[in-house]
């Protein structure tokens, strides 16, 4: 039978969110232990043990775990590798960052981005700015190495149980690599990966200041905030809002486009979205293609009127 | 300092690709090919490092087929010193691509390679983090700055909680990320000064790569149409509709 570790990111003693849905696209595979590797991760193991479906949690307690570095990681997965015969990361930038590496040490391939599991070594995954989508089999004898497009998943549910192990592993940690600082735009908006709702500014809101329109309809609908690259490359929102094949993939019930104009690379992030509202001053603008609900409009009228209608 | 690009042939990122009716692939035929976007991020930092006197030498490369020579001219017009074309097939898997050019950064001596974070077509987004790994030397991908010092390097990364910062030794891999700078425009001069730079053709089996993918592709299919939609006149038919929907 198939036995697939899940890499358990965490930051700050917290689990990353994404983990509970890359263990439901795991438990489609085979039986699931998840790897946690921390600086005292005892909070973090105890959240992944809760994750139905676990079978075991493995915590990896060191000093450079502090801080995701895929050099230091990736030769504490490959140590943990003989057991399983998959070893899935999510499609985060720490997921993204360390499974080709971990693929590589082990001579195997990688299948980024899984969007679907249709065998143990057999799936589906976007290409193209997720405009096709390919089957890609794998060779049974050698270990999968994966990302999953946590998108494409729900969380699996909470009230596991699992035990946790603490483990030591032999691996050499490389000292070639090392953290300097982070730098976040925080704030307590809901995250953006997994906001119900989120309201997101394209190169239309014209500047910093004017974003504030889209930060303030995203608080009064309790929605998270996305932009543009155009926005993001303008200087009008940190980079980590940006959605699109190059930044976030996002699957929220709700997604205000204000001031996009829906170029592919943009539309690849919200492909799996609920209900797509355009706001756009022009009528021939490509985000109406895909857009659920179509507002014509300029957006300094329409998100004050809505803010109001809103109540 | 010998700075190593790899260059992707891909289709251009203004194309929207149609899956063909056998679901063999997507239709290239006729289609506009370009330089992957990020690739052209990563030729322009290596040229400004160079620039600043922090490189002697920017070197270009592509596996594939022997069209992707025109990718290698546009790069060269940017202001490479020279390029290398590996013949390959043009659907080489990313474990392979790392593999050869594992090879070369061997051969040349080259201290950094600057990649692109992901080729826009296959979206894989591995070979800088596969050569790291294969060289046992440092990675730093999605770089939105680098800051040569010496033997080693400081690079900040976009991740999604923001931006983080890190320092590498020397030599390293890094992945462009869009933020990094902007590619110069080529000048009609530089095109035709390029035309005399020298692009050196290996194969696979020179560099002692084996060519076999081991992932098998297959199915090609459009994704799921959105079921259309409508508009509505103004912000009253905004909300009436989001409330007949039950989000709000
Ligand atoms: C390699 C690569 C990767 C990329 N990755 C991404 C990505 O991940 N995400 C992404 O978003 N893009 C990405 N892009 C960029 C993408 O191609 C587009 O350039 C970008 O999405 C355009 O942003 P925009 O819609 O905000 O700007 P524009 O295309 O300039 O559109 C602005 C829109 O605002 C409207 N507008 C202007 N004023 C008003 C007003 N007052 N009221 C209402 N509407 C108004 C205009 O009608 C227009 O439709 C990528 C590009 C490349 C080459
Ligand atoms: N066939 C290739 N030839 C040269 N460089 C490549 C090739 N494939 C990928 N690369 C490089 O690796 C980066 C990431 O590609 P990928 O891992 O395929 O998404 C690209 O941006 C290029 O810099």
């Amino acid at each position: 039978m198939a036995k697939v570790l899940v890499i358990g990111e965490q930051a700050d003693g917290k689990l990353n969110d994404a983990i509970a849905k890359v263990v439901n696209c795991a438990q489609a595979i085979g039986e699931v232990d998840v790897a946690i590797f921390a600086k005292g991760g005892d909070g973090v193991a105890a959240e992944a043990a809760k994750i139905s479906g676990v079978n075991k949690v493995l915590l990896v307690e060191n000093d450079v775990n502090e801080h995701a570095l895929a050099a230091s990681l990736a030769p504490q997965i490959v140590a943990l590798a003989a057991e399983y015969t998959h070893i899935l990361g999510s499609s985060s930038t720490v997921g993204r960052d360390v499974m080709p590496r971990v693929a590589a040490l082990l001579d195997v391939a990688q299948v980024t981005d899984i969007m679907s599991v249709e065998g143990e070594y057999s799936f589906k995954r976007p290409v193209y700015a997720g405009n096709a989508i390919v089957n890609v089999d794998v060779p049974n004898d050698k270990k999968l190495v994966g990302t999953v497009r946590v998108a494409s998943f729900k969380a699996a549910d909470q009230g596991g149980s699992a035990a946790v192990e603490s483990v030591n592993v032999d691996a050499e940690i490389p000292t070639h690599t090392r953290f300097v600082s982070t730098e976040t735009s925080g704030g307590d908006r809901p995250d953006l990966q997994s906001a119900k709702v989120v309201v997101s500014g394209g190169r239309g809101v014209g500047s910093e200041e004017n974003f504030a329109v889209i930060y303030s309809l995203a608080d009064k609908l309790g929605a998270g905030v996305g932009a543009s690259r155009a926005a993001v490359d303008s200087g009008f929102a940190p980079s980590d809002l940006q959605v699109g094949q190059t930044g976030k993939i996002i699957a929220p019930e709700l997604y205000f486009a204000v001031g996009i104009s829906g170029a592919i690379q943009h539309l690849a992030g919200i492909k799996d979205a609920g209900t797509i509202v355009a706001i756009n001053k022009d009528a021939d603008a490509p985000i109406f293609e895909v857009a659920d609900i179509g507002l014509v409009g300029d957006l300094f009228s329409v998100l004050p009127e809505l803010e109001a209608a809103l109540g | 300092m010998k700075i190593l690009v790899p260059v992707k042939r891909v289709v251009d990122y203004n194309v929207r690709i149609q899956v063909k009716s056998d679901n063999s692939g997507v239709n290239l035929d006729g289609v506009k090919m370009s330089v992957n976007p990020f690739d052209e991020i990563a030729v322009e930092e290596a040229l400004r490092i160079k620039e600043r006197g922090e490189a002697e030498e920017v070197i270009a490369v592509t596996i594939g087929d022997s069209a992707a020579q025109e990718q290698l001219r546009t790069v060269l017009a940017m202001g490479c010193d020279r390029a290398i074309l590996v013949e390959a097939p043009s659907d080489l898997e990313p474990l392979a691509v790392a593999k050869t050019l594992k090879a070369l950064v061997e051969k040349e001596d080259a201290q950094l390679v600057i990649a692109g974070k992901q080729a826009i077509d296959d979206d894989s987004g591995q070979v800088a983090q596969m050569l790291a790994a294969l060289l046992s030397c440092a990675q730093a991908t999605f770089a939105s700055k680098i800051e040569l010092a010496g033997d080693s390097a400081k690079v900040t990364r976009e991740v999604d909680a923001g931006l983080e910062t890190i320092e590498v030794d020397l030599p390293a891999v890094v992945s462009a990320d869009l933020r990094l700078n902007e590619p110069r425009y080529v000048k009609l001069p530089d095109i035709m000064k390029a035309k005399r730079k020298p692009i050196d053709t290996l194969s696979l089996a020179e560099l002692g790569v084996d060519g076999t993918n081991q992932l098998t592709v297959s199915n090609w299919s459009a994704p799921s149409a959105r079921e259309p939609g409508i508009k509505v006149e103004d912000v009253a038919g905004l909300v009436g509709k989001l409330k007949e929907k039950g989000l709000l």
